[in-house]
């Protein structure tokens, strides 16, 4: 027996077009948690996915056990006792959570499916986890958390030697997390391995043992977490001396300009069942965030704002005027953009190039009759990919071939090109690299300081601190409180979450 | 419809339950308006008369479930009966003639599946290929009607078990068999299961290391057995071969499916609703026939009524569910 | 994972439409033999023209749904619906015309045309509104239509044939316009209007916003409702269309039979030219070209004097290695291939 559980040597792989790991190392000790950290295309999912046999690797060698292993699937590597909870892959919806965690290897009884077995079976499972659900309801009909639970749980049922957990914990909450982690600790001390792919910092100093770095591709070091710093472990993330990364602090003027001119105003405006009456303004050149937990509001107050949701009472007025605006299409007329939060389904458009998907919103504004010819798109594309360092071989590379990051800047780029007065950014950081995230984080602050207007979303607390010069602080759909200039620190945001109704 | 859920019937079954509601309420009407509809007599010819298009529709029904479509079922019903037609005509026992039919379009569906799945061409154009494929078979077969010369057909089209003034003939015995064997694949087999999982997501059915290409193989195999099942169970009403034989039955097959609440995109659906699905479209032909007034050409217009009807209560239930979601999340 | 934009590439369905026409240059005699006769082009391909453009025109129409995403089944019943229509204009809205009255008038062209249209119109926008306003599934909304729409074809002719003699209308189906055969004149002018409202408006961007990605195409402020309806109406106007050319064609109309199965043909066209049925990208020209291979295909095998049973086995084959070529497999194939190529040649660089 090997000391080591699991052994990756000089693993290389190319895409075409692109070397996507090039002779990474990676070792994995029994019993150990190891947390497996890069930016976004580092290659931490291609080395996990060749790990699992998704694909082929090029070249190096994988052992397991000290043995050489070659999983052509992930029916293969389940085989071999490497089970895996994918990052963005869930389970099946139209099955119910019972079948979902036993699908595969259901019990027979005199040549039947066994359904009683199999449903208190799920239950015992799920009860390690707290959750007290009708495992025989559709998995579909449960939140989304629920489901990556479910996930986790059928992973851990399937008594592997090796656990993979791919981003499992970008759609938990807190307390979720913690459970999560109370199972994670409970099979160590079993000796059970894990792999913890995050990029969440905090949590990655919380749970693991060790910590394997991966950037460009290529492997950068692997570290104990007790000996890193969070500042280190960023600066081995970016690639960054640590003075650089000291300009993230503060980024946002932290004043307020009394006099700057009034662009939205909301008096009111809400929606029975959706969003209770709430009343915010934007003046020019303002960062204003919204603060608050997951389903406090924060996205429903973008969609009412861009017209995606008609409020049925309340008013809304821009530049002192009073309107109203039921699709997006006025909104834009308005000169209000929204990069929605949701960037795979509400704002990339696969198939488009990245010139088509920057140009799009510009044309529907420009209405049906001023067609943006060939040339004048590839114009604005190169003007934007030049302005946002959007990382693409050519204005006419498809969009879904970027990084999540150079992604999210062709959303931006594609509201932009309409010239808004007011921006809305509905988590423009979520799920890409903490360079990107700075950079994004710049240009919003820098935009307010050109004049425009943005209201700022995000579940980080630390970014709205950051970037905002004023803040709403919404709970149980309602806007709470509001903090300004100097008042806006993460205690008293967390204090009026949790403060409501004093 | 809290007081349903009182009941303990769950949201979601309730397209198949108002599906059988209307099933029962057109019968309701006929046995109302028509003396004798009410009688063991039309209930079995119900059976007999639907067997093939109710047989084509369960493979059709596991076909969709897994996200699929199959559109030669037509073209194979009308291929069979006229292979078994000239196979008797050329003096093959019969006791060879009943396994080769049957192979045919199990074959066909086997092949059709494996092109499918190997080269990830899609089903909507690869079963049209064998549309075509088995309707020239077909006609290469033979260009004219094709007699049945065999005793044995005749005779077993004539058999009928007497229950009431009614005939339990071999075609509605088959239907049943076929249901019963049906329902039990699809929830008590792994296979069946499977069928539904890949349906729900074949990505994800992946990752949890089911067999998906071969289920998914496997299931125009099934299918392409039905259409041949139900193409030698149709020689017993024609007791001949011929080549137009089944024009536009797949569409019969995909509407017998939805009518009973199995969705196209795949993941959900039953077997027990697909035969409503069947007996409704029996059901409406059946009034028809006895009102006298209206003319044939009235069926296809009501079909396609019911089909409407129900996809939009599909769709208002359908968005109950979704909503319900919504507000967990 | 990084590659150029992949248009759908015209490349298999010319070179396999090019085979087909090596063929014949090879083995049938007098196939590429043009002829005037009576000031009119005659010859197997003028031949193929003609007999293509109802498919076409529907085929068209047909790419810009599946671009959406969606699809029409309806369109073979839809066809059906003009045809009936137009025959029973003609006829002034009657069906007894067998009773003996050879005194019957003859409606204008105009509104032989025009009605019909009009109706097919109507039944498009049926099939949009139920896809965009209540949300079907293409397959089902279109579903319906198709089932109905015979039992309407058939209730409107009462089941019969209507057979007519009409010089002027029967110019749409068998007139020729500068020698060339005028249905397949019809068919460029449908190709002309569908370039027209996607290249000179935006509504060639958006059908392939809507059929990429329909929700972020609402974020970015696209009418996605409008265009899907568009798409479906252009469908319903095509296929009326195509009603008008095959009823003209063959003076008469058999609402039980015509244009069965022709949505098939119509699909087929489109993805053997290279549009991918999951929609957000279309190629127009390997539409043309599909439709032309299948009828070059019929065409040859009916001047070759194979068996006509055959037909549609040879059909299905063809099809098959279209396919097959064009498949992801096939795709993949060649490009490790050129990959390792590739790497071979810089190693020995």
């Amino acid at each position: 027996m090997s000391e080591k559980l699991l052994e990756a040597k000089g693993v290389s792989k190319t895409f075409p077009g692109v070397r996507a790991l090039s002779n990474v190392d990676f070792a994995l000790g029994r019993g150990e948690i190891h947390g497996l950290m890069g930016e976004n295309g580092a290659g931490k999912s291609t080395l996990i996915k060749a790990i699992t046999g998704v694909f082929p690797r090029d070249e190096g060698d994988i052992f397991l056990d000290g043995e050489v292993i070659h999983p052509h699937s992930p029916m293969d590597a389940e085989a071999l006792g490497i089970s895996t909870v994918y990052q963005e892959v869930n389970l099946l919806p139209n099955l119910s959570v019972a079948e979902n965690l036993i699908i595969g290897r259901q019990p027979m009884k005199r040549g039947c499916i066994d359904w009683k077995t199999i449903n208190n079976d799920a239950i015992k499972i799920l009860q390690k986890f707290d959750i007290n659900i009708d495992v025989t309801e559709l998995l579909g009909s449960y939140s989304i958390a629920i489901q990556q639970m479910v996930a986790i749980a059928r992973a851990l049922e399937l008594d592997s030697k090796l656990l993979i957990l791919d981003e499992p914990t970008s759609s938990l909450n807190l307390d979720e997390v913690q459970k999560l982690f109370i199972q994670m600790r409970r099979l160590k001390e079993e000796g059970q391995s894990i792999i913890f792919v995050t990029h969440f910092l905090d949590q990655v100093f919380e749970i693991t043992d060790k910590i394997t770095v991966l950037r460009n591709g290529e492997y950068v070091g692997e570290y104990n977490t007790a000996d890193l710093t969070k500042l280190d472990l960023i600066s081995k993330l970016m690639g960054k001396a640590l003075d650089e990364l000291k300009e993230f602090e503060h980024i946002a003027e932290n004043k307020v300009d009394e006099d700057a001119e009034a662009l939205l105003c909301t008096d009111g405006s809400g929606k029975a069942g959706y969003l209770n009456p709430f009343n915010i303004y934007i003046n020019k050149g303002d960062v204003v965030g919204l603060a608050g937990l997951l389903g406090s509001g924060r996205s429903e107050i973008a969609n009412m704002l861009f017209g995606i949701v008609k409020p049925d009472k309340g008013s809304m007025s821009i530049r002192n005027k009073k309107i109203k605006i039921s699709s997006p299409a006025q909104a834009l007329k308005n000169h209000i953009a929204l990069c929605p939060e949701d960037r795979k389904n509400e704002g990339i458009i696969a198939g488009l190039s990245v010139k088509e998907n920057i140009v799009l919103a510009l044309q529907v504004k420009q209405g049906w009759l001023k067609n943006i010819n060939t040339r004048k798109q590839n114009e604005l594309a190169r003007k934007y990919i030049d302005m946002l360092d959007i990382k693409t071989p050519s204005v006419d590379q498809a969009i879904e071939n970027l990084s999540g990051g150079n992604q999210q800047k062709v959303i931006v780029a594609r509201w932009l090109a309409t010239n808004p007065e007011l921006l809305i950014v509905d988590e423009p950081t979520r799920g890409i690299d903490v360079g990107a995230k700075t950079e994004i984080q710049k240009l919003i602050v820098q935009l307010a300081q050109d004049g425009m207007g943005v209201l700022f979303i995000s579940s980080e607390i630390e970014e709205v601190v950051r970037c905002s010069n004023r803040v709403y602080v919404l709970q149980e759909r309602s806007v709470v409180g509001e903090l300004a200039g100097s008042d806006i620190d993460e205690h008293k945001i967390m204090h009026t979450i949790a403060g409501k109704g004093e | 419809m809290k007081l349903l859920e009182k009941l303990g019937i769950s949201r979601r079954s309730m397209p198949l339950i108002a599906t059988f509601v209307v099933f029962i309420a057109l019968y309701v009407y006929g046995g109302i308006s028509y003396r004798n509809f009410f009688s063991a007599r039309v209930f079995f010819n119900l059976l007999t008369d639907n067997a093939v298009l109710g047989i084509t529709a369960v493979g059709m029904t596991f076909v969709i479930i897994s996200g699929g479509i199959d559109l030669s079922v037509g073209a194979v019903i009308s291929t069979t009966a006229m292979a078994v037609a000239v196979m008797t005509q050329a003096g093959v026992p019969n006791g060879l003639v009943i396994p080769i039919a049957l192979l045919y379009g199990t074959v066909l569906g086997f092949l059709m599946g494996f092109i499918i799945e190997y080269f990830k061409a899609p089903p909507f154009i690869v079963t049209l290929a064998g549309m075509f494929f088995s309707r020239g078979f077909g006609y290469v077969l033979s260009l004219s009607s094709v007699p049945i010369v065999y005793e044995f057909y005749a005779k077993a089209s004539a058999f009928g078990l007497k229950i009431g003034n009614g005939r339990f003939t071999i075609p509605g015995i088959a239907l049943i068999v076929v249901i019963i064997a049906a329902i039990f694949l699809s929830r008590s087999t792994k296979f069946g299961r499977n069928i539904y999982a890949i349906g729900g997501s074949e990505q994800s059915a992946v990752f949890m290391g089911l067999p998906v290409f071969r289920v998914k193989v496997l299931v125009y195999t099934l299918s392409g057995f039905c259409a041949s099942l139900a193409g030698f169970i149709y020689t017993f009403y024609t007791l001949s071969g011929y080549g137009l034989a089944g024009i536009g039955l797949e569409m019969d097959a995909i509407a017998s499916a939805v009518i009973g609440g199995t969705l196209m995109t795949g993941g959900y659906g039953t077997i027990f609703g697909t035969l409503i699905g069947t007996l409704i479209q029996g059901l409406i032909k059946t009034i028809i026939s006895f009102n006298g007034q209206f003319s044939v050409y009235w069926i296809r217009l009501f079909t396609g009524g019911m089909l409407l009807l129900f996809i939009l209560l599909q769709k208002a239930f359908v968005a109950g569910t979704a909503g319900m979601k919504k507000a967990e999340g | 994972m990084l590659k150029g934009k992949q248009i759908p590439k015209i490349i298999w369905p010319l070179l396999a439409l090019a085979a087909i026409l090596l063929f014949n240059l090879l083995f049938t005699d007098h196939f590429f033999r043009i002829t005037i006769r009576d000031g009119h082009l005659f010859g197997s391909l003028i031949d193929i023209l003609r007999r293509c453009a109802p498919t076409m025109i529907m085929a068209i129409a047909m790419t810009y749904v599946i671009a959406t995403g969606g699809i029409d089944i309806s369109v073979g019943s839809v066809l059906a619906i003009s045809g009936s229509i137009a025959s029973l204009v003609v006829w002034g809205g009657s069906t007894n015309y067998l009773a003996g009255d050879d005194e019957a008038i003859y409606a204008a062209v105009g509104l032989i045309i025009l009605i019909p249209l009009l109706a097919s119109l109507a039944l498009g926008a049926f099939n949009g509104l139920m896809v965009s306003v209540v949300g079907l599934q293409p397959f089902i909304a279109t579903l319906i239509l198709m089932t109905a729409g015979r039992g309407i074809a058939q209730l409107l002719t009462g089941g019969k044939v209507l057979n007519f003699s009409h010089a002027g209308f029967e110019f749409v189906g068998r007139g020729y316009f500068l020698g060339i055969p005028f249905p397949f004149i019809l068919a460029m002018l449908v190709l002309l209007l569908g370039l027209a409202i996607t290249k000179l408006t935006p509504m060639g961007l958006y059908i392939q916003a809507v059929g990429g990605n329909r929700s972020a195409s609402q974020y970015s402020g696209i009418n996605t409702k409008f265009v899907i309806l568009f798409v479906y109406i252009f469908s319903g106007f095509a296929a009326g269309l195509a009603g008008l050319v095959m009823t003209a064609d063959i003076t008469g109309a058999d609402a039980g039979f015509m244009g069965l199965y022709m949505e098939l043909d119509a699909i087929l066209a489109v993805v053997i030219g290279g549009t991918p049925m999951e929609g957000g990208k279309y190629n127009l020209k390997g539409t043309v070209v599909g439709v032309l291979i299948i009828q070059t295909l019929t065409t040859t095998i009916l001047t070759r004097g194979v068996p006509p049973e055959y037909t549609t086995i040879v059909k299905a084959i063809v099809v098959l290695a279209v396919l097959i070529i064009q498949s992801r497999k096939v795709r993949e194939l060649i490009e490790h291939r050129t990959m390792i190529r590739a790497a071979k040649e810089a190693e020995s660089v």
